[in-house]
């Protein structure tokens, strides 16, 4: 198999002014009012194209695009909370044996799946993880809400720490969730695939690169895209492109790419904010004390100084 | 001409997925359903079979890559066992809800705890409603004209439907039988390839596995239901068509001296041979007992088995898994229930036996005859007896 890099040789980037007028997801959906994760599916969409095979797990958005017509204008499966990856995994394994047959023809089809966090870091990381280890062609987003949003916003290990959810409701034993937040593109980094990358639909144009990138490179690819819930992170419906600006300024989501293994830094965020000010966007930190927050710039520091370590470990000699 | 070999029941079980040419195979080992799996992956790795092997993580993810490569559009195949069929269970109604023709060759064994490897059909037992059809074999013969006849079933577009075939774990996929393998050209006649009359394509776009709000769900689960039902004439019409092709013959219900028997054995999978020995030495002995043997268990066949047991007085049920908190075995208390709303006279007896891998010999299955008459002349109620529970 070629390298990502070499796949990407000749890869035209989408620009403010080229951006696909297709809408493979549209009409029809029944997301909440400013929901980020519709925002950013849609960005996907737009960037796959018309060819995208999507396969969706159960979670908000496999609920609110097919509860009374679908929203989805491309080939679309739905079949269960934990296993997107391995449905994924079977509609590339039958289309490549049904192409080399001869039975169908190859016209560029791209298998996306696509999942929320408790989907992904939670009840279908072992099928994730079969799925990237197994190679097959095909690309997974992870729509990162942090928390289960579909069944009531219940905590998952993609959570943030400190935040309030109606599993990890705050009070004189609790801050709320007690656990650092799950560093997923890491666990899909560390399975040797050509492509990881996290996106935030604050940068739209990037967000898009990064999905044309990966159905561009042959074998699995994995993005890992931060979006707002305006519902399950107590915030106006209004703020949710501001909320995701805020993570990247502040460190809290770093933008960055995996190719081959190396590194690179979509943005450098050389004069962060501080972290409190992203929190204080969302009343789901809002019993949080200066104590907790101190805790969580301190931990947001180290986190970012580690990313710009391995940015450097792994850059190319020069 | 098909030709005639000795091979483990397994690898003849493979060799027919292969003559099937299915285009993917995804599965997870497990005992006693290893040799199955191995033996694809090697029909692969050797070139004979020109398929995707998909070796997946977990039979969870076996069955969900088959429902996303048969909603491809491919022929497809998977086999398991056991904790591997339970860990399937939230999937196997999904695969039949969206109506994909996935075959799946079942190597039943008990399921934990105690873990044991071995044999009986508490596995598959735990999963009557999964909407799929089910048929069970006897031997290492059937289970490659099964093999055969669940593709050319589970494409049907009358049906699309998923479809069990099960095989005793051990006792029929370890044992090296004497087999007709059928040639290619024969089964190429009789199972053109896969023709979708839907498949997840950009040039046609569909979507598969949406909500069922409350106003559709109830019809939703009624058209499924009905396509099970309705599978039943097919499953026939193409037993029909294996018969004329190959020269075997097939029935839902197959009987044994059943004629002027008063007492009738009703089994399923491989245990049936031992009871026709048994049924053979009873009648020489002057005892009028049959046997009928179980082979569609879904859809079951009801009037072909009303029809089998018409002239009988007693039933001797065997059943090789329990229902704990019930007064019968899975088979005994399904049999009950549908005899009673048939009317039928027959007292039924139920025995509970080779469970785990515990043999049943042809003497236990006497001794069920003399007790079963006992209870039936007495006229008590017999609830279900466990053979040859240790004290
Ligand atoms: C096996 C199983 N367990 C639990 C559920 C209930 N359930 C459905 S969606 C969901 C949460 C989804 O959370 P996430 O993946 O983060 O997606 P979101 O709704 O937040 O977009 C849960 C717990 C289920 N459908 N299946
Ligand atoms: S609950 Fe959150 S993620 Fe779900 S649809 Fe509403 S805003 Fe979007
Ligand atoms: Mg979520």
């Amino acid at each position: 198999m070629i390298s990502a890099a070499e796949a990407l040789k000749d890869f035209q980037k989408i620009t403010p002014k080229t951006i696909p007028l297709v809408e493979p997801f549209s009409k029809g959906h029944r997301a909440c009012q400013g929901c980020g994760e519709v925002l950013a599916l849609r960005m996907v969409a737009k960037a796959v194209g018309m060819d995208m095979i999507a396969v969706s797990a159960t979670g908000c958005m496999e609920i609110i695009s097919s509860s009374y017509q679908t929203a989805w204008e491309t080939p679309w499966i739905h079949v269960a909370f934990e296993n997107a990856a391995a449905v994924a995994s079977g509609v590339e394994a039958g289309r490549k044996a049904l192409i080399r047959k001869g039975r169908i023809k190859d016209a560029g089809a791209k298998v996306v799946a696509f999942a929320g966090d408790g989907a992904t870091a939670d009840i279908g990381l072992q099928a994730l993880s079969g799925a990237l280890e197994r190679g097959h062609d095909f690309t997974y987003i992870c729509l990162d809400n942090e928390a289960y949003m579909n069944t009531g916003i219940q905590r998952s290990s993609s959570t943030p720490y400190g935040a309030m959810t109606t599993t990890s409701p705050p009070g004189p034993k609790s801050k709320g969730q007690m656990t650092w937040k799950k560093n997923m593109p890491m666990i899909a980094a560390a399975h040797n695939v050509p492509y990881v990358a996290t996106a935030s639909p604050a940068w739209h144009v990037d967000l898009m690169n990064k999905v044309k990138k990966a159905v561009t490179i042959p074998g699995p690819a994995y993005i890992h895209i931060f979006s707002p819930c305006p519902t399950g992170w107590r915030c106006g419906p209004e703020t949710s492109i501001e909320t995701a600006r805020l993570a990247v300024q502040s460190k809290v989501f770093p933008l960055f790419e995996v190719i081959d293994g190396q590194f690179i830094l979509s943005r450098d965020i050389k004069k962060p904010k501080p972290v409190e000010e992203y929190l204080k966007t969302q009343r789901r930190f809002s019993h949080l004390k200066p104590e907790d927050i101190a805790y969580i710039q301190k931990r947001v520091d180290a986190d970012y100084e580690r990313l710009l370590k391995l940015v450097q470990v792994t850059a190319p000699e020069a | 001409m098909g030709r005639r070999v000795g091979l483990e029941v397994s690898l003849a079980c493979a060799e027919a997925v292969g003559l099937c040419n299915a285009d993917v195979v995804a599965a997870y080992p497990i005992t006693p359903q290893t040799h199955i799996v191995e033996h694809l992956s090697e029909l692969v790795a050797e070139g004979h079979l020109d398929a995707e092997f998909v070796p997946v993580e977990s039979e969870h993810s076996a069955m969900s890559c088959c429902i996303g490569s048969s909603a491809a559009g491919a022929r497809t195949f998977t086999s398991t066992s056991s904790q591997g069929l339970a860990l399937m269970h939230e999937i196997l109604f999904i695969a039949a809800s969206l109506r994909l023709p996935i075959v799946m060759a079942t190597a039943n064994r008990s399921l934990s705890g105690p873990i044991s490897i071995w044999n009986d059909h508490s596995d598959i037992m735990a999963e009557r409603d999964i909407g799929w059809i089910q048929t069970f074999a006897e031997n290492g013969q059937e289970v490659v004209d099964l093999t055969l006849h669940a593709f050319k079933v589970a494409e049907d577009k009358r049906v699309c439907l998923p479809v069990a075939v099960n095989l005793d774990g051990f006792i029929l996929t370890h044992v090296i039988e004497p087999i007709e393998m059928p040639d290619q050209e024969e089964v190429d006649a009789y199972l053109p390839p896969f023709e979708p009359s839907q498949s997840l394509d950009p040039a046609n776009p569909i979507s598969m596995g949406v909500v069922g709000m409350p106003e559709i769900y109830t019809e939703a689960k009624k058209a499924n239901a009905a396509a099970l039902e309705d599978s039943y004439s097919v499953i026939k019409e193409h037993w029909e068509g294996l018969a004329k092709q190959f020269g075997r013959t097939y029935k839902p219900i197959e009987t044994y001296r059943t004629d002027d028997a008063e007492v009738l054995f009703v089994t399923m999978g491989s245990l049936g041979e031992t009871v026709m020995s048994a049924v053979d030495q009873m009648r020489d002995d002057g005892i009028k007992v049959g046997q009928v043997r179980i082979r569609l268990w879904r859809p079951f066949p009801l009037d072909d088995f009303m029809e089998a047991i018409a002239g009988a007085k007693t039933l001797i049920v065997i059943d090789r898994a329990l229902c704990p908190g019930l007064p019968a075995g899975p088979v005994a208390t399904e049999l009950r229930g549908m005899m009673y709303a048939k009317g039928a006279k027959q007292y039924v007896a139920n025995f509970v036996c080779g469970l785990g891998g515990r043999d049943v010999t042809r003497s236990q299955f006497i001794e069920m005859v003399n007790e079963a008459q006992k209870a039936a002349a007495s006229g008590e109620e017999m609830s279900c007896r466990m053979v040859g529970v240790k004290e």
